[in-house]
């Protein structure tokens, strides 16, 4: 007995047995929340069957507003392709409840409320939904941790999230959380008859002012066969983006300093 | 000739632009309307057949930006070769305001295809035409001054010259004429310009905003210089003064957004010369939501109150048709997108219940490529003979729009 306690301390504290919950929990802290806020140049690309490509490119900047779980805004502006070129997206993102949505149309210049209670849509026609990017509220699923395993060598505890509601899209997800450092380096969505449909993975992470970073991703529809990849460049935390950032005023004329 | 005053303006006020941050874009189109119903009335069987080169120019540095929108077009109908300043602006950006001074475009209020607040210049022709929605608004001339205290935003909208909507021509539609056997018109401009203001903030989560305006009509009214025996037909832009409000929040599901403006006809207070219209209240509520994934709802009420009432009908002429005391719009605009967002099926409809009027514009568009798309499209229009889309009804067509983007 006494070994059992004297070894159950000499294992590292980000190790021990977490309940699914809290790795979750964990994990988005360290996936969506990491810094006071953040700065990425987003390139997606959207991939057919066929090898056929198209591109995405924007600049996202993050807020966080209060601790890890809660509020954020979110603020991007399009670069690529053309006909959506400095098209600008603002999110004010709450915890359980609908996020307030606005978009700026350049050609008509008019910023407009948008409807955002569909949370599982497609982000820009991608595989991503707008979850996937700014995450799905913890309390919408049961999490149960299933097993642990290895993910390209790294240490991963699997967490099995099961919707509450019946009226998810999607039956279940498996994430593999990285024990060290709390990423989900894999993810795999499995429909309502269980059959496996979107996978994630983490291909690429690099740690940027202390902090561990996906920066490049891919999202697989496994039954169509296309597939999203992103890459971030230009990555950056700690900026001190200011609250007015997230108005009106600039959704309509983005200030140079944060879109370059 | 303003134009290029204009331009060259701008580029003075914008010394630094040879070491500036410059983007250069543009695109060609093709854009063609057939009529389904009747030839025009000038017998062609087109409503629009253009080609379209768009130049664009963003060029930015420090605290300034500079943005020229150029189109040069070649119009097979008869318009021959154009060219056109779509905007062109310089934007100087402070801690707390900005100005923007130039040829701009202003959308204001929250309604969609339907103005309640939004009194800035448009053209009802290129709508009408089967042209792509951003060619709805026209470049107004002017001075826009924002400032932002903590407590409001403010944005104040100054056009020295008057610049009016564009409205369909006569030889391409079918337009209501009361007087048609009067060749002789002449069209008078204010000769003075027009002045905004819009004040917004946030209001326990809703977007809320106040509008004011002073300038004109910006569709002409026309007057006769006799009603017995007319000879001349003069068509002028009436003085109007605009206060309105705005409100756009969440609400259940989707978002809701309410919209009011008073419509003061300086020149026609008391309703009594038919000629000019009266004042009006203007109302618009519309809820948008998201059913499914990829597809949007949005449903509008609007409806007009005409002041004066019992005046207008005593001034009217007989044979003129009248207008009613209310007039109720419901409107719907339905969007699904396929295939990663890149074809997009929509379908805009209005209906006015007090005159029968009615408008449907369905669309589908198609990205081809990341540069190249598409769009097929109808519009229908029906009612009375002088109603608004009434007038329209031989004037329905099936319209294609190619778009290469560079």
């Amino acid at each position: 007995m006494k070994r059992m306690i004297l070894a159950a301390l000499l294992v590292p504290l980000s190790a021990m047995a977490l309940t699914g919950e809290e790795a979750i929990r964990k994990s988005q802290a360290a996936f969506l929340y990491p810094g006071k806020d953040f700065k990425a140049r987003v390139l997606m690309k959207l991939i057919n069957q066929d090898g056929q490509e198209r591109v995405r490119e924007l600049m996202m900047l993050r807020k966080n507003i209060g601790e890890a779980g809660g509020e954020q805004k979110y603020f991007m502006v399009f670069f690529q392709p053309n006909d959506v070129k400095d098209m600008s997206f603002m999110t004010y993102k709450y915890p359980a409840k609908d996020d307030d949505r606005w978009m700026f149309i350049p050609a008509v210049n008019m910023v407009k409320r948008i409807a955002a209670q569909d949370k599982r849509s497609s982000f820009v026609g991608s595989d991503f939904t707008y979850e996937d990017v700014s995450g799905r509220d913890i309390e919408d699923d049961t999490h149960a941790v299933e097993r642990e395993e290895k993910v390209g060598g790294r240490d991963c505890t699997v967490v099995k999230s099961t919707p509450k509601a019946g009226d998810a899209d999607f039956g279940s997800k498996l994430t593999w959380v990285d024990k060290a450092n709390f990423l989900p380096l894999k993810e795999e969505q499995f429909d309502r008859k269980g059959a496996r449909y979107k996978e994630f993975t983490a291909d690429e992470v690099v740690e940027v002012k202390g902090f561990p970073t996906v920066v490049r991703r891919t999202m697989k529809n496994l039954q169509t066969g296309h597939r999203t990849e992103v890459g971030y460049s230009k990555v950056d935390y700690d900026l001190g983006i200011e609250d007015s950032l997230f108005s009106e005023r600039f959704l309509r004329q983005p200030p140079r300093k944060w879109v370059e | 000739m303003r134009t290029r005053t204009a331009v060259c303006c701008l580029l003075a006020a914008f010394p630094m632009v040879a070491q500036a941050d410059v983007n250069l874009s543009g695109f060609i189109q093709q854009n063609t309307a057939f009529n389904t119903v009747e030839a025009n009335p000038d017998g062609r069987d087109h409503k629009w057949l253009e080609e379209r080169l768009r130049f664009q120019l963003d060029a930015s540095q420090g605290n300034w930006r500079l943005l020229l929108k150029g189109d040069a077009a070649y119009d097979h109908l008869g318009r021959g070769g154009q060219s056109e300043l779509r905007e062109g602006y310089a934007d100087y950006a402070a801690g707390n305001w900005d100005l923007r001074v130039g040829r701009q475009v202003l959308t204001w209020g929250l309604g969609d295809l339907v103005f309640v607040n939004d009194v800035f210049p448009k053209d009802h022709e290129a709508l009408f035409a089967g042209r792509p929605l951003e060619y709805l608004k026209r470049g107004a001339d002017a001075v826009k001054l924002g400032i932002y205290p903590q407590f409001a935003s403010f944005e104040l909208v100054i056009a020295p010259d008057f610049r009016e909507s564009r409205i369909p021509d006569a030889r391409r539609f079918h337009l209501y004429d009361p007087m048609p056997m009067v060749a002789d018109r002449v069209t008078q401009a204010p000769g003075k310009g027009d002045a905004g203001l819009r004040i917004y903030r946030d209001i326990a989560g809703w977007d809320a905003a106040v509008y004011l305006y002073r300038g004109y009509q910006r569709t002409p009214s026309m007057r006769p210089d006799s009603m017995t025996a007319p000879t001349r037909i003069t068509y002028f832009y009436p003085e109007l003064s605009t206060l309105g409000a705005s409100l756009s929040g969440r609400a259940g599901e989707g978002v809701a957004s309410f919209e009011a403006a008073y419509y003061d006809s300086r020149q026609d207070r008391a309703g009594t010369d038919f000629t000019v219209p009266n004042s009006q209240t203007r109302l618009l509520a519309a809820y948008q939501w998201q059913p499914w994934e990829d597809f949007s709802l949005n449903l509008q009420y609007y409806a007009e109150q005409m002041h004066g009432y019992d005046a207008y009908r005593l001034s009217l002429p007989e044979g003129f048709p009248a207008d009613k005391r209310w007039s109720h719009t419901a409107a719907l605009r339905a969007t699904q997108f396929f295939l990663h967002q890149t074809l997009r099926l929509s379908v805009y409809a209005s209906r006015n219940a007090s005159n029968g009027d009615y408008f449907i514009n369905p669309e589908l568009r198609y990205s081809f490529t990341d540069s190249v798309w598409g769009a097929l499209g109808a519009n229908v229009f029906g009612g009375q003979p002088w109603g608004q889309f009434g007038q329209l009804s031989r004037d329905d067509n099936v319209y294609l729009q190619l778009r290469y983007e560079f």
